[in-house]
């Protein structure tokens, strides 16, 4: 927040390790900050439970990106097509590198990926049980795209006006990247669905099977949400689970209507007084199942990332030892710069 | 474009590039660090951008890719090999690249019908080999570990690298010079990564050139059966 409030407040120091300061006048500052929607940065004065909050939810948010990966990549080698092909790895990539954002919007709050990485491996931290469902068919690709990642930008646009900068910042050039990708799986869906009545029907199957995770990816009803009034507070949240919910659904009914596609939910009909469209009540005891671990993916998922990761160490180690022997960045590759090759060679298809 | 398309070197190169591109993208969620998740799949783009130019110049680049056998493949034996640990697709990656990277040189030198390609391929193959050079050290004059991994795979590989320079119909290339340039790059970088080159033979069991001629090791007929059998499981649908 290098900011007027903060100026004002004469406070503007490094962070909650700092305890010289006057903690009422910093939290005063912090305060006016944040109620004139300007930006907390990572050397601004924070109280600590924003500070755990922002963690929690940046490293959850870079989990599920790194754990999403897998889902789509177990159909990569499979892609019917060497343009889908060249879509879905390039959308996988993005993934990766919305990982890469996230772990260092989370270093500005203090906390390495190694530290984070540990705590996915131990079960201490979570990423969105959406990925702990199965992608059985191509159609699944499709159905992501447009469901999950859908459900994603949903959430996440609101996140670009967060009031933690840099998580905003990384969430504005995300966002840009996942509108992509619902796009991407949209126009999958229509293919199928006016393919052959094969694909037609892997293309219904597909969307029967991920339309109620995905409404659940939306977070438990607001009564129920450990988190949320606080978050809303803060600013880091702008509105409820059942408002973003809602708002999703209205988009999806008209969208499904021109994939030639039904959602399966008898309860759907629009509510003219509401001015929103009523759907059914969501399977909870499913939801809280599978956070709990008992999703049909969850030991898959964790292992293959722990194997990944413990596979990895002697490369992790050598890179270490090389740039100690040599005074290099280690694993920055030839450009020392990780993301600078994100982009490839397939314009206009990028994921 | 001359008149005439030189199918047999499209296909050769084309399936090079699409082999090889798939086992990068075997990666996918299994890299060792999060940059190479992304560094892996971009190389494995570009090669799959360069494969799809070069098919569709010898036909439909789907009916190429799904609808051929094994044997009509005319890929290198080693872009097919299975990725095994991380030294060994580096190994991959340095033999091969270091290759592509020289024969794109003098293909976009030349005025043939693939100097349009190679031309902004080349600038994609300098990175895959930086790539594939830079690791090359780190695993090499790394730990003792990775020292020893990747003179392993060095070795492992190292008998696939003959055929890389056997003439192939339709490409006007100096063959010789370009093995002679690809040992000394190759050579150069082994031993800067303290590591040694190889001395066994750079021929395998079957005559030299064998992945040209669609002879192949029995890795690949499994990685196309993976590859192809959606596409072929639905005769005639677009996707
Ligand atoms: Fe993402
Ligand atoms: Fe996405």
């Amino acid at each position: 927040m290098a900011t007027a409030a903060a100026h004002r407040a004469g406070t503007l120091t490094h962070g909650a390790a700092d305890t010289t300061g006057d903690t009422d006048t910093q939290q005063r500052a912090f305060d006016a900050a944040v109620a004139a929607d300007e930006r907390i940065e990572p050397r601004d004065w924070m109280p600590e439970g924003y500070r755990a909050t922002l963690v929690r939810q940046i490293a959850q948010h870079a989990h599920s990106e790194i754990i999403g990966m897998q889902p789509e990549a177990n159909w990569i080698t499979r892609a019917p097509s060497l343009r889908r092909k060249a879509i879905l790895m390039a959308k996988v990539q993005d993934e990766a590198g919305h990982g890469l954002y996230l772990y260092s919007a989370a270093e500005t709050l203090g906390v390495s990926r190694e530290e984070l990485l540990d705590k996915l491996h131990s079960g201490r931290q979570k990423y969105s049980s959406i990925f702990n469902y199965p992608t059985l068919t191509w159609a699944d690709v499709g159905a992501i795209g447009w469901l999950v990642d859908g459900a994603a930008i949903t959430n996440q646009v609101p996140l670009c006006r967060c009031s933690y900068g840099p998580y905003a910042r990384a969430m504005v050039r995300i966002c840009k990247e996942e509108s992509f990708h619902q796009r991407q799986g949209y126009e999958l869906l229509m293919t199928l669905s006016h393919g052959t009545p094969e694909q037609h029907a892997m293309a219904q199957d597909a969307v029967d099977r991920w339309w109620w995770p995905s409404l659940m990816m939306f977070g438990p009803p607001d009564d129920a949400s450990q988190h949320s009034a606080q978050s809303m507070a803060w600013k880091i949240k702008r509105h409820s689970n059942d408002e973003l919910r809602q708002r999703f659904v209205d988009i999806c009914v008209p969208q499904a209507e021109s994939l030639g596609l039904t959602l399966p939910d008898p309860h759907l009909r629009w509510n003219e007084e509401r001015g929103h469209y009523d759907f059914g009540p969501i399977d909870w005891d499913e939801f809280w199942q599978v956070i709990k671990g008992n999703g049909p993916c969850n030991e898959q998922r964790l292992n293959q990332r722990r194997r990944a990761h413990e596979e990895g160490a002697w490369v992790r180690e050598a890179a270490a030892a090389y740039a100690a022997k040599h005074g290099t960045h280690p694993e920055g590759g030839p450009t020392d710069d990780p993301t600078a090759a994100v982009g490839g060679s397939t314009e206009g298809e990028q994921a | 474009m001359t008149a005439t398309v030189p199918t047999t070197a499209a296909l050769a190169l084309g399936d090079d590039a699409l082999v090889l591109s798939h086992r990068l993208a075997e990666w996918t969620g299994h890299a060792p660090v999060l940059e190479e998740e992304v560094a892996l799949v971009n190389i494995a783009l570009d090669l799959l951008g360069q494969a799809r130019f070069l098919l569709s110049m010898a036909g439909d680049e789907d009916e190429l890719a799904y609808l051929r056998e094994e044997r009509a493949f005319t890929n290198l034996q080693l872009v097919e090999q299975p990725n095994g640990d991380f030294a060994h697709t580096i190994a991959r990656q340095l033999y091969f690249s270091a290759y592509q990277h020289l024969l794109y040189g003098q293909l976009a030198d030349g005025d043939g019908p693939f100097a349009p390609l190679a031309i902004k391929a080349v600038h994609e193959v300098a990175y895959h080999r930086d790539h594939a050079e830079q690791w090359t050290l780190r695993l090499g004059d790394g730990t003792d570990v990775s020292h020893e991994r990747m003179q392993r795979a060095c070795e492992a590989l190292w008998r696939f690298t003959g055929e890389m320079f056997q003439p192939v119909e339709g490409l006007d290339v100096d063959w010789a010079a370009l093995e002679a340039t690809w040992l000394d790059t190759v050579g150069d970088v082994l031993r800067r990564a303290t590591l040694t080159l190889p001395e066994g033979p750079r021929r395998g069991a079957w005559s030299a050139g064998a992945g040209r001629q669609g002879l192949h090791t029995e890795p690949f007929g499994r990685m196309l059966a993976e590859m192809q059998h959606l596409h072929r499981s639905h005769p005639g649908a677009s996707w």
